[in-house]
């Protein structure tokens, strides 16, 4: 009994200790998100959350559905591949609600440049032009870009 | 562009650790360095150092108290660092740092320092008045028993309280090492060198701290400096350095000889970028001259006041070293590319949040809180007597 | 708690079920998409690639990313003859508004475009503090950023570069492989925007996706194998000088 009288400080010190840890729990219990855990060492929700984010690039299928005769026109040429938004850009707006969304008109001189501009860098096989190739004339005189290779005439 | 020469990762560009990640394993390596010297007197019974033994606690608690405020500043989300103890990760050495801290500072720090000063606390709540009397007879947790038998239980229980603070004292400091170490990613840190470096770079910080502030403030109180004890502690610092300084050689040795994929391009940097702070502050200032210094008082006995001085550049130099080198490893990291083909600036602002001003202040911040604690509980015999007269 | 037996006969399998649907992971808003059904990845077809920089740009519009930093990004590298070993690397503002022109003809050049490579055994995961960063069941790296601090240690702890902390948010951002947009049957905006088809999604547990045919015909490498991360973007003919 001596001994509990000369360390009593002791178990006081301890004592803080616990009630500290236990008010620890109660706000831990409180505080960490209900999803966390559910799949990994992480707020399971998170997933959600990002899966939920706002989509700007309609993807090629939306603009496909509506737009057949451009289909027609790329599908034997040498743009078939490159798909609608890599040129016209992000358009799920207008896919979303075509009549109130007018997609931007597009400039050739920097649109057509940013693939076909000449360099010793790019692929040796890959079409290219140097800058005198059209006397500044724009690309739409000569190309029609759905089908970009030259027939008669040139794009509408 | 900015700053850059050659070539960097686009988001590699700007630094994401800055001097606030220097200083704060600066701050903890100060704290585990005193803490070493104060278990010196307590658990290896080198008695010649017990004059600095409550200072070095004390200046330890300063310090740890301020080390979570670099940190805080830098984060970019200070109120969700909670979530470090609620859903630490196990696999993060940083996750660690909650905890460790939480355990340094109450169970070791805290604990050790009311075992040892709990008989003044009790006689200044008996003596004193108005707040400061408030004050002491909180931290009595409300017991004023201080007879012999519970003061020796006190010893008692303090040893063991220093015998665990030993290791977690490395543990406080050897997982910021490990931080850095363990990044595979950067070459210039990822070493399993880097946490010993780091322990043994803070024992030579923190016991040159503690030589400075006791010789100044010693001086300060218009006392004389206890020799003896300033000589013991300037040989612990002498032969720590030593050990210090052959980890570092050997680091750097292994990466000159073994010349990887990333060595050209750390060695560049090391001749440019960081030439000032690792060359000259670091390796000539910050260690050679010390040892050199330190050196000289092992072979020969030289005059008190030509010792004094000798420990007192020292002991500054060793300082301004050790940041020197906490100022390379995280700053110096961040310099080069991963890609092995360029480098970067990095530009320290001046007001912002992680800038000069607030590295100034959060420097000297623990000397501001040194100085409360000494006032609050002294580290030299005035406490009053049972009585009420004072004693020197 | 005490259950009958029969209460277990009943718990049990409903159980069973529920631990299914929560192991498979079934996200609200995606109905229909089920995680464990996926692993993703990414091939970069280096020959394709003609520098255009359409999906550096189709990125930041798609996911709103800062000027300055990048979720995905292209380098230029220039290999002389003279030095094998030492690239001569560009990327200004991380290829956005293109590359000036090449004109020196010797030794070869070629473009790589980089991003997160979404590693299996991914050190960013491994350092963060607070479990923000993490890998999805169906192999893409996410953060969750209500929940990060913003401490920058996962920056740190990747290899690659692919990181950085967002100048508004203050909490780690990277590539996400679109994740808002794979969920629901689309391909990432780069892919979309790639002129050449140099960029191309790879669902690894899908036997039908054409890519994957693709990969077991071709010789196709990852950045920095020795950092063995799992890393899950794999290049076509990646020359050994990229770094």
């Amino acid at each position: 009994m001596k001994f509990l009288k000369d360390a009593g400080h002791l178990f006081c010190f301890a004592g803080l200790f616990v009630l500290a840890f236990l008010i620890f729990l109660g706000i831990r219990g409180f505080v960490v998100p209900k999803s966390f855990g559910q799949y990994g060492h992480y707020r399971g929700n998170a997933i959600r959350d990002i899966a939920a984010h706002p989509i700007h690039f309609a993807g090629h299928q939306a603009c496909e559905d509506c737009h057949t005769g451009v289909v027609d026109t790329k599908k034997n040429g040498k743009h078939a591949q490159v798909n609608c938004e890599a040129c016209h850009g992000p358009l799920a707006k207008h896919a979303e609600d075509p009549g109130s969304v007018t997609p931007p008109k597009l400039d050739t001189a920097v649109l057509c440049i940013r693939c076909h501009a000449q360099t010793a860098a790019k692929p040796k096989n890959f079409p290219q032009i140097s800058s005198d190739h059209s006397s500044g004339a724009p690309c739409e005189t000569c190309h029609q870009p759905h089908s970009p290779a030259i027939d008669a005439g040139g794009a509408k | 562009m900015n700053g850059v020469e050659g070539f960097m990762y686009p988001n590699e560009i700007a630094l994401h650790w800055s001097v606030l990640i220097v200083l704060y394993p600066y701050i903890t390596g100060l704290v585990a360095g005193a803490f070493i010297l104060a278990s010196l007197e307590r658990i290896f019974r080198v008695e010649a150092v017990k004059p600095t033994y409550r200072l070095a606690l004390l200046t330890a608690l300063s310090f740890l108290l301020v080390a979570p405020l670099p940190l805080q500043l830098h984060l970019g989300h200070p109120e969700r660092s909670p979530e470090m103890y609620f859903t630490p990760h196990s696999t993060s050495a940083m996750a660690m740092f909650g905890y460790v801290y939480l355990w340094y500072l109450m169970a070791v720090l805290v604990f050790e320092i009311w075992l040892d000063y709990r008989r003044d606390i009790v006689l200044f709540s008996q003596s004193t008045t108005g707040f400061k009397r408030l004050l002491y007879k909180a931290m009595t947790l409300g017991s004023s028993n201080i007879s012999e038998r519970a003061l020796h239980i006190d010893e008692r229980v303090g040893w063991i309280v220093t015998l665990v603070g030993i290791p977690s004292a490395f543990l406080l400091h050897g997982y910021v090492g490990f931080i850095f170490g363990s990044i595979k990613a950067n070459p210039w840190w990822s070493s399993p060198l880097m946490p010993v470096v780091f322990i043994f770079s803070a024992m030579v910080s923190g016991i040159a701290c503690v030589m400075v502030l006791y010789m100044a403030v010693t001086k300060l109180r218009g006392k004389t400096i206890d020799m003896r004890c300033v000589d013991t502690i300037a040989m612990y610092l002498f032969y720590t350095f030593i050990i210090d300084f052959s980890l570092e050689m050997l680091d750097l040795v292994h990466r000159i000889y073994e010349a990887d994929e990333s060595f050209r391009s750390l060695d560049f940097m090391v001749h440019s970028k960081l030439y000032f702070s690792q060359i000259v502050l670091q390796i000539l200032l910050g260690t050679l001259v010390p040892l050199l210094l330190l050196g000289l008082n092992q072979v020969a006995k030289l005059p008190e006041i030509t010792r004094k001085r000798t420990y007192l550049v020292a002991g500054c130099l060793t300082l301004i070293g050790i940041f020197a080198m906490r100022w390379n490893v995280v700053i110096g990291g961040q310099l080069f590319s991963k890609s092995f083909l360029g480098y970067t600036t990095y530009k320290i602002g001046l007001v912002t949040r992680e800038g000069l001003l607030v590295s100034l202040t959060l420097s000297i911040l623990p000397l501001g809180i040194l100085w409360v604690l000494v006032k609050l509980l002294p580290p030299w015999n005035e406490a009053p007597a049972q009585t009420g007269a004072a004693g020197d | 708690m005490n259950l009958s037996r029969r209460q277990i006969l009943v718990l049990l399998p409903a159980a069973a079920v529920a631990w299914k649907a929560v192991l498979a992971g079934t996200p609200e808003g995606s109905p229909n998409y089920t995680m464990s059904d996926h692993w993703w990845g990414m091939l970069i077809d280096i020959p394709k690639c003609i520098g255009c920089s359409n999906c550096v740009r189709a990125c930041q519009a798609e996911n709103d990313v800062p000027d300055g930093n990048f979720r995905t990004w292209v380098e230029r590298y220039h290999v002389s003859d003279e030095n094998m070993t030492n690239p001569e690397v560009i990327s200004p503002d991380g290829g956005k508004e293109g590359f000036p022109e090449a004109t020196e003809d010797a030794g070869k050049y070629f473009y790589v475009p980089k991003l997160c490579n979404h590693c299996v055994d991914s050190p960013c995961t491994q350092v963060c503090p607070v479990g923000a960063t993490f890998v999805a069941p169906d192999g893409v790296v996410l953060v969750d950023q209500s929940y990060c601090l913003g401490c920058a240690y996962c920056v740190q702890a990747c290899p690659y570069g692919c990181r950085y902390i967002h100048p508004e948010k203050k909490v780690a951002d990277k590539c996400t492989l679109c994740y808002h947009r794979i969920t629901k049957g689309l391909t990432t905006a780069c892919c979309e925007s790639c002129p050449t088809g140099a960029r191309q999604l790879v669902d690894l547990k899908n036997p039908n996706d054409p890519i994957h045919e693709f990969l077991k015909t071709h010789s196709v490498q990852v950045l920095k194998p020795q950092m063995a991360t799992g890393a899950k973007v794999f290049y076509n003919e990646l020359d050994g000088a990229v770094r």
